[in-house]
């Protein structure tokens, strides 16, 4: 009750102030009456009577005020009573307000949009109920690092584990869908029945997967994302029920996912079906491979560390029921890891080095528009000065200087918003393709109370030093001295901040510089091939039409022939894996010569099935013996090609040609007639450019055991290689419309998204090391325009007394490089050990790369001479006899 | 010798209004008239304090307030108890009464 009434008598005062001014007015009116009245009456003549009464009330104004200054409204009265004069203080200086408002922007803009994939990525928990119950389980190589499981593992843990609501496994599956006018590879996954409940989210439209589903022969069914079903299908409520031709099959699309479902162990899948595999299968078959990935939900209460002792105690203690093969014996038991740490774990330090990197941003905007409030403060001292002698309290000086700044802040906040929606959408186009959590990036609830929350810190911590600063002023000193030299005092404190400010660039600048110099290193590295011109295209050979090897090797050497035909084109080859495209292929290798010791490290190269014109269109130098030629493909022993670091490691000192092999499947078949080496072929990055060329072997792609039904075709072009895509599809679906064809990318593309997680670093980096120097500058500028401002009178006299213009100049640069130099060396020792927060991304360089730290501190030196020549320049224009008359 | 001291005791002025208003509704210069006949003129309420404090305990929902108008046609304010003001005097009286007693005893207390 008495909440209410405060609350409407305070909205009342507030509304209606007249109102409530007349109630405590006719109030007090009427007590002096009352007592005017009775003193009458007592005898008194009434002009007495009104002046007994006047005494006893004690003066009928301060009654009113007292009465009028209770109650809450009248806290917010002055608080709007201080924004309405901090509004016009800012609008008073716009030149001032627009620069402290674009700073701030910029900071809390920058900082929103990094916070916004910080959220969800490293804070939030994953988009499923309870989501810390989610765990993922792994198998452990024999080095201890974590190993896909084997299907036969995941029966053992659901039917033995105690602690677990529901266990899944999944592979990836990219199924061509056929039938439609376009066809298209689709990127999915092939899951045990319980996946969806695992997760915890059940389809929007149809039912979820269940168990008999999930079997040998079972029904060919279907869930597939919202997305997919809107894109090709008519959208979630037309295509529940229906069937689509997936490689050829026929599938029953049981269930729609809901629209904002996040599939985070495979955010890319449209496409959901049964992996359906045997339950006892024999060790030989697919199901004893690793090859699957395993995510289980704990049961409510259970803590981690209990299933993970249950597990332990699982692998320990085999059961004849679940027979182990050698290769899943569960020897080291099982990696468990939350499901978000598996998930976030590869962009974490990425992510915090970039946070870190926009942080210093924030601090370097704060720093400048403190420094810009004190220049302004300095500025407004006669005004304060006349106010304290006014008699208004010190706190009430302090409460109108942060209103201000808060004010400043939230402004900056407003327009910082702005900046956040633009940055949010640099950070999706710019971002690495392996970023998690991709979707959750945005500005939603937490991400803009973040910004709310850092908007009013910055209103309250660029607001503190010049209201403490105007507070401590003796009111007495100020109005003597003015307002024209008034900055002296707090020139100490600019100075220091723009110290800051230098040592803040300089971090930022040293992180860019190590980036830079690492993506220079990076990407002068030779591949091993030529990627200009080269357009790639996955094209695969889907369906039961070309199940057999005849028929690919018929449709695959037609397509080329249609390529070959394009305008443009002047060479093209297939091959099964492509370098620097992610894809990762490798098969053992065994020379005939060799004793077992002296194999390769891991008996294992990279396998390449290549057709004709591969190596011309790659450009990929032979460098020993004959290439492959088209005699190969068909006839004779098979030929085989590696590359020269294998050759030299293998064969030191001697000519690997004509070596005999045996390669993947057949290795241990003794009946198959050996392979040879005709020759050897430069070394090609395959992986990442940052790594070696790995051990590797290139079969003609007719010869090896299987026909690959996806291949990557490369194509080399006259002119530019991007607009040759239209073309290059045509011919391939002039030979069959029914073939899938995916990742269309340059070679160059390919190469430079390869290093995507350190352009992304250092595209951020560059944007905000300038920035930074930009602020910098700007902070130089401002304290030495401020200062020979202040010292007029100073430089006059110097001038009088025989100074020449260039000692003058000299005066004023060394106070800006002096402060540049004091900036650097506290800098330097925050770069070297922010420097530690970015070695994990750097190539060819050390963290402590002398001639990167040479590098920026010359620019940062020169662009604060630049910042200092502007007032220096000023300075020598100091007229003596007109400042010292002005005196 | 000095004047006697008429201050109302610190912190019973709520009180003291409480009690009064419990008899009847008067408006503010009623109410300070009130007190000083009860208390025989040991208590002179200073104007000020009283319509600051009436205004305080009215907010707090202890009193309703009233307009009327006078003879001579000016508007007057009248206070009246509630029923949480009630309670709030009784509440305040129990206190008043312990902490008396105690001082009493304090001030009787021997050796």
């Amino acid at each position: 009750m008495s909440v209410w009434r405060q609350l409407t008598r305070g909205l009342r005062a507030l509304t209606n102030r007249p109102a409530a001014d007349r109630d405590v007015a006719d109030e007090v009116q009427h007590y002096l009456e009352q007592a005017t009245a009775e003193q009458t009456a007592q005898g008194l003549d009434p002009d007495a009577a009104r002046r007994a009464a006047r005494l006893e009330l004690g003066g009928a104004m301060n009654v009113r005020e007292d009465m009028r200054t209770f109650g809450w409204e009248n806290a917010v009265e002055t608080l709007l009573a201080d924004l309405r004069y901090a509004v016009r203080r800012l609008r008073q200086a716009p030149g001032f307000t627009a620069v402290a408002v674009l700073t701030l922007a910029l900071g809390i803009g920058a900082t929103t949009a990094i916070f916004s994939a910080v959220y969800p990525i490293l804070l939030a928990p994953l988009p499923y109920p309870d989501a810390d119950r989610l765990l993922m389980l792994t198998d452990l190589g024999a080095d201890g690092s974590p190993l896909d499981v084997t299907y036969g593992t995941y029966r053992e843990v659901t039917e033995r584990a105690r602690f677990f609501d529901a266990v899944a496994v999944m592979d990836q599956w990219q199924p061509a869908l056929m039938g439609l006018a376009e066809p298209e590879r689709l990127t999915g996954q092939r899951v045990s029945a319980g996946y969806f409940r695992v997760l915890a989210v059940a389809p929007a439209r149809g039912r979820d997967f269940d168990a008999s589903d999930d079997r040998p022969q079972g029904p060919r069914v279907a869930i597939v994302s919202d997305g997919l079903a809107r894109r090709r299908m008519g959208g979630a409520d037309a295509i529940v029920g229906r069937s689509i031709l997936l490689e050829g099959d026929p599938y029953t699309v049981i269930g729609v996912m809901p629209p904002g479902f996040e599939n985070v162990l495979a955010p890319t899948a449209e496409v959901w079906s049964p992996r359906q595999y045997q339950a006892e299968a024999s060790f030989e078959s697919a199901e004893w491979g690793h090859h699957m990935r395993m995510v289980a939900r704990l049961k409510p209460g259970i803590a981690i560390d209990p299933a993970v002792r249950d597990l332990e105690a699982i692998a320990r203690s085999p059961i004849p029921e679940y027979p182990r093969p050698p290769w899943a014996d569960l020897k080291l038991g099982f990696g468990v890891h939350s499901l978000q740490h598996d998930v976030v774990r590869g962009a974490k330090p990425v992510l915090l080095a970039i946070l870190g990197a926009v942080l210093l941003v924030l601090a370097i905007a704060c720093v400048n528009v403190t420094n810009l409030l004190l220049a302004h403060g300095a500025r407004r001292r006669g005004e304060f000065a006349l106010r304290v002698a006014l008699g208004a309290p010190r706190q009430r000086l302090i409460r109108q200087l942060l209103t201000e700044s808060l004010t400043l802040a939230s402004l900056g906040g407003a327009a910082g918003i702005a900046v956040a929606m633009i940055g949010v959408r640099a950070l999706g186009a710019l971002a690495p393709a392996e970023l998690p959590r991709a979707p959750a990036i945005r500005l939603d609830a937490p991400v803009l109370a973040f910004a709310l929350v850092v908007t009013a810190l910055i209103g309250l911590v660029v607001g503190f030093a010049p209201a403490l600063g105007a507070s401590r002023d003796d009111p007495h000193a100020a109005l003597q001295r003015g307002s024209r030299r008034a900055a002296g005092g707090r020139g100490n404190a600019r100075s220091t901040l723009v110290i800051a400010e230098v040592a803040l660039a300089l971090v930022l600048l040293v992180g860019a510089g190590l980036l830079l110099r690492s993506a220079g290193r990076l990407f002068a590295v030779a591949p091993g091939f030529d990627g200009s011109h080269v357009l790639t295209m996955q094209v695969e050979a889907a369906g039961h039409a070309l199940y057999a090897d005849s028929a690919r090797i018929q449709y695959y050497a037609q397509a080329l022939e249609a390529v070959r035909a394009v305008p443009g084109v002047t060479s093209a080859g297939f091959t099964s894996q492509l370098p620097l495209s992610g894809d990762l292929d490798a098969y053992g290798i065994v020379f005939a010569s060799i004793p077992p010791e002296r194999q390769n490290d891991y008996g294992s190269a990279m396998r390449y099935a290549v057709t004709p014109g591969y190596f011309e269109t790659m450009r990929i130098p032979l460098k020993r013996g004959r290439a492959l030629d088209a005699g190969d493909a068909t006839v004779g022993p098979e030929a085989i090609l590696i590359n020269e670091s294998f050759a030299r490691r293998i064969f030191p000192g001697r000519d690997p040609i004509g070596e005999r092999v045996r390669l993947g499947p057949e290795i241990g078949n003794p009946d198959r007639p050996w392979d040879v080496v005709v020759g050897v072929v430069g070394d090609v990055r395959q992986t990442s450019l940052a790594l070696d060329a790995p051990d590797a072997f290139y079969v003609p792609m007719t010869r090896w055991g299987w026909v690959d039904n996806v291949q990557s075709l490369v194509v080399r072009s006259s002119g530019d290689a991007a607009s040759l895509a239209p073309a290059i599809q045509r011919a391939i679906w002039s030979v069959n419309r029914d073939q899938p064809i995916a990742r269309v990318a340059t070679m160059d593309a390919l190469v430079s998204r390869s290093a995507a997680q350190l352009r992304f670093a250092l595209t951020v980096f560059e944007a905000f090391a300038l920035a930074a120097l930009a602020l910098a500058a700007i902070g130089i500028y401002g304290v030495l325009a401020g200062s020979v401002a202040e010292r007029t009178r100073e430089i006059g006299v110097r001038v009088a007394l025989g100074a020449s213009r260039r000692d003058i100049l000299a005066l004023v640069l060394r106070q800006g490089l002096g402060l540049t130099a004091l900036g650097v060396a506290i800098g330097l020792v925050g770069a070297v050990a922010a420097s530690r927060g970015i070695s994990a991304m750097l190539f060819g360089v050390s963290r402590l790369d002398p001639a990167t730290y040479v590098g920026v501190i010359a620019l940062l030196v020169g662009v604060a001479a630049l910042a200092s020549g502007m007032p220096a320049w000023r300075a020598t224009q100091v007229d003596p006899a007109s400042t010292l008359r002005a005196e | 010798m000095d004047a006697p001291n008429t201050d109302v005791i610190q912190g019973t002025l709520d009180l003291l209004i409480l009690k009064t208003l419990s008899l009847q509704p008067l408006h503010g210069f009623g109410i300070a008239r009130r007190i000083e006949q009860i208390s025989r003129g040991t208590f002179k309420v200073n104007p000020g304090s009283l319509l600051t404090a009436l205004q305080r305990l009215e907010r707090a929902g202890w009193l309703d307030a009233e307009w009327r108008r006078t003879e001579n046609a000016r508007r007057a304010r009248y206070y009246a108890l509630t029923r949480a003001g009630r309670r709030q005097l009784e509440a305040e009286t129990a206190d008043w009464t312990r902490r008396v007693a105690a001082v009493a005893r304090l001030l009787n207390a021997e050796g």
